[in-house]
């Protein structure tokens, strides 16, 4: 289809931009993992673009049309829209004439690139309004040149540098060529926000219509000139490599060209991707299975299970003083939750294009990656560890993400593209089938805690002692892996002594971010436990809430929020409600669920959330994602866990790992509570809050306590 | 290998493949049309759903072979075979107007199961539309957005059709 190739011309010809846009050479850190740093770190983690160079993020044609040049990648969270939108409005452009292209790999001219954390909006709102405004300033001094009137009597309209005292119009497409040329401005004022028309609308997303008529390119349909088609077998046990192998069979299937073996595993190169599949069927691989071999998850259960019953270790927070209180305690409350591994999922299943460019003498001078990634810039630099480049002979090609979840922040994927290219010296395209994808994925970690608390004399708790036993990953602090406490650490409910330790856990499964990382199992884990402590005070549990929440008014607004908004303790009949709160990635949002369970089957019928992301940059998009992370997040509660027998996982495709069909989908309702505060992130605040709505839900309707994900029908009774 | 010919979004093709090939990488590796994903490779989420004579088929588990002289209907064609301008097609049309996709990954198999289903039933209850699209998975949850878009398509329709009587 030609409208394929189009795509990625104008996807390849963003790197002969590299020439034309002049940086100021800033230095940008590298960055390979990321965390969840304090608001006041957000910068030194996620370095902003180092200088605002507009051309670097806008280019307007002859023709008007203003193209937005995205730092940021799209997975379906609606950044590329909301970052057009935040800096078209600082530019005054006409919103008709926006379309949006993704970046080149550059952090001096773009910062950190990478989707992750919910940070593309918190990070680059102050830049890229900054960014926009210089660009109109420019467009208003070259109008004003080219006018000889001074700047400052001129204003600008949609798209147009106005000269109110003679009603002349300049067209922003007339003067950009002349603007391009000026100095970039300093000391440019922004909006007031009471002027924002763009900011705050729910303007339609810009990749609507191509999603919505089959045009839209994702990376799994990247093809470049004599590409070959390929798949890759992995050690089935984690950690294993290739003993020896046996390609005959293999070589004998029709359409097959190539089998090479690399650091992963052993490849079969064809010229279809059903080729490849049909000849990676009959090779015959001998595998050293290593140490992971006997790993399962009944050994992983136990193991967690002696972490948390060992004394309190690293600890990650220690208010007050927790052990005296609940040594002297007379009743302590105590109970231990426990996650399973989760699998990332997204609908296209991990791919990635490579093409070694070579001299005459055959020579490899340089790399070519399409890629659909989630970090851009680590991309770049595991292509060129593979490829035995340096990172900037590497080009990445962004292309857009079926999905993502944090699977696509691990880039093993790219690695292994570039790997076989180099084996096989012709440019491929590897994909993995759903069956690699969900069996050679980096998982959601699996993790155990466990809780011991007291109350005092009013109910409200005195002391908590929270035990974590997860894999570690990602950055530490002193010890202790941010991801295994977030969700927990940062929890605004008033405890006068608190003790939150690591205890360790590593598994030899491979585990990584997924959405809303810690947060997705520690907020069922807490938002449960949470609950157990208003029965144990014989207190309503959004009025337990309310009770520990009063320092904390913007979290307690949308408790408030949803709880009227849901009719919280007024379910119809038959129907029960169970409540949760979060406060993550800079946002605040609470969920209310109403359940019912008629013949032994469960039903969410409704979720109610309220949100607090501070200021909105796009409506829409803010209710897409909070109703789809809430969705991730009760696919993970309801439906199904990755599990492990003989250091390999269980499972292999949605037959059985089954995700939350639309006949399961409950009424959704998100209210926002608006605000002018710094944006927040939107992309992973729900999702951690369905899994304990639901369960106090549950417990509301039979009395049961559920402390393991998932919530199976038979775990009702 | 085999000489295939079967009709594709209203003309005539033919394709040497291996006939066991499965449609979905004929679609894709073969002809270059990519607007059909793969997501399972055994008829589990509906991303590769095309139509066949009018009925809504998982392309990855469809020999090449078996679509001998049928007809075959994919995203890229929708709207042409309906006589439409590209994205006119009332499913695509309200899928537009309501913004349902957000990675769009799913979108081509949820858009095709929603026009054969609509073909069949004028104006879907929600439980037909459970019925239809219960196959088709969206991992980025847009589903309570694919049940409006599609009652919104049967409200499109029946205006279009009311018109011209
Ligand atoms: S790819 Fe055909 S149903 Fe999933
Ligand atoms: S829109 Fe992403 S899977 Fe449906």
């Amino acid at each position: 289809m030609s409208t394929v190739t189009n795509n990625l011309t104008s996807t390849i010809s963003q790197t002969n931009r590299r020439g034309f846009l002049k940086a100021s050479a800033g230095a940008a850190g590298l960055l390979l993992g990321f965390a969840w740093p304090e608001k006041n770190q957000l910068a030194a983690q996620f370095p902003p673009p180092p200088a605002y160079i507009p051309n670097a993020f806008i280019r307007i044609g002859k023709d008007e049309s203003v193209t937005i040049i995205s730092p940021k990648s799209e997975m379906g969270q609606g950044s590329t829209t909301a970052l057009s939108q935040i800096l078209a409005d600082e530019l005054d452009a006409d919103w008709s004439k926006v379309r949006v292209e993704l970046a080149p790999v550059n952090p001096q001219l773009y910062g950190f690139q990478g989707v992750v954390g919910s940070m593309s909006i918190r990070t680059l709102w102050t830049p890229l309004r900054q960014v926009g405004a210089n660009a109109r300033a420019m467009l208003m001094q070259a109008a004003a040149n080219q006018w000889s009137v001074p700047v400052a009597g001129l204003r600008t309209e949609k798209g147009f540098v106005v000269n109110p005292s003679n009603n002349a119009r300049l067209s922003y497409g007339s003067v950009a060529e002349a603007a391009n040329k000026l100095p970039i401005p300093t000391g440019i004022k922004v909006k007031d926000p009471k002027d924002f028309a763009i900011i705050g609308k729910p303007v339609q997303r810009l990749d609507t219509r191509a999603k919505s008529t089959g045009k839209q390119s994702f990376g799994i349909d990247a093809k470049v000139d004599g590409m070959q088609y390929a798949l890759l077998s992995r050690s089935p046990v984690f950690g294993g490599k290739v003993a020896s192998f046996d390609a005959a069979k293999t070589k004998k299937v029709s359409g097959v060209t190539d089998v090479v073996q690399i650091s992963n595993g052993v490849a079969v190169i064809a010229n279809s991707t059903w080729a490849a599949m049909e000849g990676r069927k009959v090779l015959d691989i001998r595998w050293d299975e290593g140490s992971n071999a006997n790993q399962s998850t009944p050994a992983i259960t136990k193991m967690f299970t002696e972490l948390v019953s060992q004394p309190a270790a690293k600890p990650a927070r220690k208010d007050g003083d927790a052990g005296k209180v609940l040594a002297a305690a007379g009743k302590k409350i105590e109970a231990i939750y426990e996650a399973p591994f989760q699998s990332h999922a997204p609908m296209e299943p991990m791919n990635c294009t490579a093409h070694l460019r070579t001299d005459a003498a055959g020579n490899v001078t340089g790399c070519d990656v399409w890629a659909p990634t989630q970090m851009q810039t680590a991309a770049r630099d595991i292509a060129a560890m593979a490829a035995g480049l340096k990172p900037e002979q590497v080009q990445i090609h962004s292309l857009y993400m079926g999905g993502g979840f944090g699977r696509r922040g691990s880039v093993d994927y790219v690695g292994e593209a570039v790997e076989v290219a180099k084996a096989a010296k012709v440019p491929v395209k590897l994909t993995w089938t759903r069956e690699d994808d969900m069996q050679h994925d980096q998982y959601r970690p699996a993790a155990m805690v466990k809780f011991t608390a007291s109350l005092d004399a009013n109910g409200l708790p005195a002391a908590v002692e929270a035990k974590v036993a997860t894999p570690s990953y990602g950055f530490e602090n002193q010890g202790v892996p941010g991801t295994a406490m977030v969700g927990l650490q940062d929890t605004l409910y008033s405890i006068p002594n608190l003790l939150l330790t690591y205890q360790g856990g590593e598994t030899g499964i491979p585990v990584t971010y997924w959405r809303a990382p810690g947060a997705s199992q520690n907020t069922f884990f807490w938002e449960c436990f949470i609950d157990e402590l208003a029965l144990a005070a014989g207190k309503d549990p959004v009025e337990y809430r309310r009770a520990i929440l009063k320092g904390s008014p913007r979290l307690l607004a949308t408790l408030n929020l949803a709880a009227e908004k849901a009719n919280w303790g007024k379910a119809p009949a038959g129907h029960f409600q169970g409540v949760s709160v979060l406060n993550h990635v800079g946002s605040f949002n609470a969920m209310v669920a109403e359940i019912s369970i008629t013949n032994g089957k469960l039903k969410v019928h409704k979720l109610t959330c309220a949100a607090d992301c501070g200021h909105v940059v796009n409506p829409t998009i803010l209710a897409q994602q909070v109703e789809g992370g809430a969705v991730y997040g009760l696919t993970a509660a309801l439906k199904g866990a990755i599990t492990i027998d003989k250091g390999r996982v269980q499972q292999g495709n949605f037959n059985n790992y089954d995700m939350l069909r639309i006949d399961e989908m409950p009424v959704f309702e998100t209210h926002v509570i608006p605000s002018t505060e710094a944006p927040g992130g939107s992309g992973e605040i729900s999702t951690p809050l369905s899994a304990p709505a639901v369960a106090n839900a549950i417990f509301a309707a039979t009395g049961k306590r559920l402390r393991k994900m998932p919530f199976l029908n038979k775990d009702l009774a | 290998m085999a000489s295939i010919k079967f009709n594709l979004n209203g003309k005539p093709q033919n394709v040497d493949a291996v006939p066991e090939m499965p449609l979905l990488w004929v679609l894709r590796d073969v002809l270059n049309m990519t607007g059909t994903k793969f997501g399972c490779g055994m008829a589990m989420c509906g991303a590769c759903t095309v139509h066949i004579d009018g009925d809504a088929v998982r392309s990855c588990i469809t020999r090449i072979s078996n679509v001998a002289g049928k007809s075959v209907t994919t995203i890229e064609g929708l709207s042409a075979v309906a006589g439409m301008a590209d994205g006119a097609h009332p499913v695509q049309a309200a899928w537009i107007e309501m913004d349902v996709p957000q990675c769009g990954y799913c979108q081509s198999g949820q858009i095709m199961s929603a026009s054969a289903l609509l073909t069949k039933k004028a104006n879907p209850s929600d439980v037909d539309i459970d019925e239809a699209m219960r196959g088709n998975i969206c991992r980025c949850g847009t589903y309570n957005h694919i049940r409006s878009a599609i009652h919104r398509a049967a409200a499109l329709t029946s205006a279009k059709t009311g018109a011209k009587a």
